[in-house]
């Protein structure tokens, strides 16, 4: 089971620049916030898929349920 | 009926209705919670929108996931396009961008509803019904 730090950790690599809060209860499900300038310009369900894609395969597995935010730095 | 004919019949409906939500349960009596938030929210809007319920057939949700990419239910799509899940027309719905995106009279100014306009008419699009 990732930790938040290991969830954050990986959206952060997989989007340069993207800045993560995680916060998890119990490692399964997380609540996500990223801030990222790759959203500039994208739609929202674009802007999710970027994050999503980089948890493919472990969605509904290793990582039940991912609540997601996406945020434009301003 | 093959999954290729059930994908056929999704992208059918989409193409069809301008708004479309595939949820699970009807707008009457929705199965989950995320369906249920989405649909008061669509109601709220007073928009109105076609519903397909994905759980008669498991296939329904298999198919509509291949061809949007996007791996939950609840789908609310606007013109082809798909619009987003729970999580992302909370959001829309919460910071006014839903029913500008949706056109819907609620959100988009101050234009009354036009005379004799009745409520969401209740899900036209039946692919469960085809299916039997």
């Amino acid at each position: 089971m990732p930790s938040a730090d290991e969830v954050k950790r990986r959206i952060e690599t997989g989007i340069p620049g993207a800045a993560a809060e995680v916060q998890t209860h119990d490692e399964v499900h997380f609540d996500v916030v990223v801030r990222a300038s790759a959203f500039e310009g994208l739609t929202r369900v674009k802007q999710h898929r970027l994050v999503m894609d980089i948890f493919e395969g472990e969605l509904g597995g290793a990582i039940h349920a991912l609540a997601l935010k996406t945020e434009v730095p301003t | 009926m093959s999954d290729n004919e059930i994908r056929t019949l999704i992208a059918q409906a989409i193409d069809e209705n301008d708004t479309i939500l595939f949820m699970k349960g009807s707008p009457d009596a929705p199965a989950c919670g995320f369906s249920a938030r989405t649909v008061a929210m669509l109601q709220q809007l007073e928009t109105p929108f076609a519903a397909v319920d994905v759980l008669p057939d498991p296939r329904i949700r298999q198919e509509l996931s291949a061809i949007s990419n996007w791996p939950t239910i609840p789908q609310l799509f606007h013109k082809g396009e798909l619009i987003g899940g729970c999580d992302i027309v909370t959001e829309m719905y919460e910071n006014g961008e839903l029913g500008e995106a949706l056109g819907a009279p609620a959100q988009s100014g101050p234009a009354p509803a036009p005379a004799g306009a009745g409520p969401a008419p209740a899900a036209p699009m039946g692919i469960e019904n085809r299916l039997n």
